[in-house]
């Protein structure tokens, strides 16, 4: 008890239904086109109406276009999906930004943007990255369409508490190392399951040393472990993040919220159900060779072998080698590579889209490569703009593209063709994730520029 | 409509493989419809059906087999994407329980509000399980709710198993968790309202 998720569960609570279960109030929802439609309709089947509207905020981000988005949704499936979204909150009062308005974007990189995410709430959204608000402080997680219903019908839910763990990054970190390389580094550490049933709080000097950006990284990776969330305390990068934000609390209300929010930290004499510390120095840029998370290494290292793993996991292993037609001992380096996707949840913010590009400025974009440049928000695109990235972009022989999850979950035309190989900012690596037979490399935004313009797998500390 | 889960005997399908995503369980590909039934025909897509569409005769599922309302499959099942179209797809494709030795959290929660039971049991018992099939494809597995365990029929190798009271309250009784939270409207109001009080 007195962790910083002890603290904001607790705070939450309605009511106690057994030993295990409680009625978990939810400050906040966000929804989007994909994951929300089956529950207004269940809703209204059952002639309940939305309990608090504006605690909802939606944006269609899964299945928009990236380019053109003047004109209408082209694939007809789409199109109903935002229709109806557009149709669900008009009908129950929900505040909506449309594609092509300045406030659309990814659902998780403009609620921090906008200042609607603060520290000390409870958040959810029908999608397991739900996770990146936790850098903000929050008890943020991902749910199913049956419980965007209920918060729908009752701003709460019906939860298991989960367990805490705390994961210390302890140190400095390397030249050419960014936030990305942390946790795909403490992924491959603890697998793909090893947070299942916890929820983390991300502590130590470097996560302290992070920017607000980056600690979004962070947690937004930290449903890739199986966790329920991941949470970093606010402090004053938080706030001088958050303050003026549209959102934001103004003038005597921001004075009152910070003096609450400062509470918001795990007691020295705290407990958790488990701890882990990390050295920073032991990081690496990352990337990852298999077909999930966990299957991350340094990008200087050889493919590891299946030598120890037990039977079930080695047949896992060798399915997943060839998926991607690498074998172990095989030189992550030098590998070829066809395209290259920045963007995402996880790493489509400004400051990702200004390392790629101070990276790639006064280079050229490979021949053999196809790159996708997505921003994460029409905001990020703005600033992107403004601050003339698009014109070291387009110099470097990059498009610029226009915001949405785009090639992430390839739910819209961004998809990777079969076989051929990807290097993405994204956060997902399985088979097919990105398009049928694609093969996603899962990197930051530097091992993407150092691919980018080389062509092939590459350690982006050659450059620096 | 909601159905309610008591016991079930049945043969099972074997699926051996660790860490199956939501991506392999429902390509995202097919989420793009705006209701909840029709997502059996697209459970493991690309597993089951070649690029031109047509069956790979090497899956299990396309085994003639292997049949069953029972799905046994590896550690880590369901990671991935919060998307519930894994749990329609699953139910979809005429699964009522899955077995494994651990389950992604949401994925848990979203077969729970869909009363497909989702049953935890040790590696050991997953193996026993597996090899049982392996050897005989025709076994039943008992899954009892009441008493909370599961069983290789004929075998005696029998293991408990946990869920957490009030989802094994709603399983068995077809509850459902919307109607009750919105009985709870004026109370979750006073929760407010003592909040702004703070």
């Amino acid at each position: 008890m007195n962790t910083l998720f002890d603290k904001i569960w607790e705070a939450h609570i309605v009511k106690r239904i057994d030993a295990s279960t409680s009625v978990l109030y939810i400050d906040r929802q966000y929804i989007h086109e994909v994951t929300s439609p089956q529950a207004f309709a269940s809703l209204k089947e059952r002639g309940i109406s939305v309990f608090r509207p504006k605690q909802i905020t939606a944006s269609p981000d899964h299945n928009i276009p990236t380019q053109n988005q003047h004109l209408p949704i082209q694939e007809p499936q789409s199109a109903k999906q935002v229709a109806e979204l557009e149709k669900n909150c008009a009908e129950n009062g929900i505040e909506i930004f449309p594609i092509g308005s300045e406030r659309n974007g990814i659902i998780h990189v403009i609620g921090p943007q906008t200042g609607l995410t603060q520290p000390g709430m409870t958040i959810v959204c029908g999608d397991s990255h739900t996770s990146t608000h936790g850098a903000m402080g929050c008890v943020a997680f991902g749910i199913g369409t049956s419980e965007v219903e209920m918060v729908l019908a009752s701003q709460s839910l019906l939860q298991t508490k989960p367990m805490t763990m705390r994961i210390n990054v302890e140190g400095k970190l390397g030249k050419g190392v960014c936030s990305k390389d942390i946790i795909l580094y403490i992924i491959s550490k603890m697998g793909t399951g090893g947070g299942t049933g916890y929820f983390i709080e991300f502590a130590g000097s470097a996560i302290r040393s992070l920017s607000m950006e980056a600690r979004m990284t962070i947690c937004n990776m930290s449903i890739e472990m199986g966790a329920r969330g991941g949470m970093i305390a606010p402090d004053q990068t938080t706030f001088d993040y958050l303050k003026d934000r549209e959102f934001a609390p103004k003038g005597e209300e921001w004075d009152k919220a910070v003096k609450r929010w400062s509470k918001l930290r795990s007691e020295p004499n705290a407990v958790f159900d488990k701890e882990v510390t990390f050295n920073a120095a032991n990081i690496k840029p990352m990337i990852t060779y298999g077909t999930n998370p966990g299957m991350g290494m340094a990008i200087n290292g050889k493919i590891p072998s299946s030598r120890g793993l037990d039977t079930a996991a080695k047949i896992s292993y060798k399915k997943a080698l060839e998926y991607m037609d690498f074998k172990s001992g095989d030189n992550m380096i030098g590998k070829p590579i066809d395209y290259v996707f920045v963007g995402s949840c996880t790493n489509g913010r400004i400051e990702d889209l200004r390392a790629f590009a101070n990276f790639v400025k006064g280079h050229k974009k490979a021949e053999n490569v196809t790159a996708w440049i997505v921003p994460g928000s029409k905001e990020v695109e703005r600033l992107a703009i403004e601050e003339g990235l698009r014109d070291i972009l387009e110099e470097a022989g990059f498009e610029l593209r226009q915001p949405g999850c785009s090639a992430c979950l390839a739910m819209n035309e961004d998809k990777i063709p079969a076989g051929k190989y990807c290097v993405a900012t994204s956060n997902r690596n399985f088979e097919g994730r990105q398009g049928p037979n694609s093969r996603t490399l899962l990197a930051g935004p530097l091992v993407a520029a150092a691919a980018a313009i080389t062509g092939v797998i590459t350690d982006p500390r050659d450059f620096l | 409509m909601i159905q309610k889960f008591t016991t079930l005997t049945a043969t099972a399908v074997p699926l051996p493989i660790e860490n199956i995503d939501t991506d392999q369980i429902i390509p995202a590909r097919f989420l793009k419809s705006t209701s909840r039934s029709g997502f059996g025909d697209n459970l493991f897509y690309d597993w089951r059906y070649d690029e031109k569409g047509k069956l790979k005769e090497e899956f299990v599922m396309n085994k003639s087999e292997f049949r069953g309302p029972i799905l046994v499959a590896g550690k880590n099942f369901g990671c991935g994407s919060s998307r519930e179209h894994a749990a329609w797809a699953i139910s979809g494709a005429g699964f009522r329980a899955v077995i494994s030795s651990h389950f992604a959290d949401i994925f848990r929660n979203n077969a729970l509000n869909n009363h497909l039971l989702p049953v935890t049991v040790s590696e050991e018992m997953l193996a026993k399980i597996f090899q049982a099939i392996k050897e005989n494809p025709r076994t039943e597995i008992r899954i009892d709710l009441f008493d909370m365990f599961v069983e290789i029929s004929g075998t005696g190798h029998r293991e408990n198993f946990k869920i957490p009271p009030h989802n094994r309250e709603c399983m068995i009784n077809g509850y459902d968790d919307v109607d009750y939270l919105v009985t709870l409207r004026d109370q979750i109001a006073s929760y407010e309202q003592n909040k702004i009080d703070d």
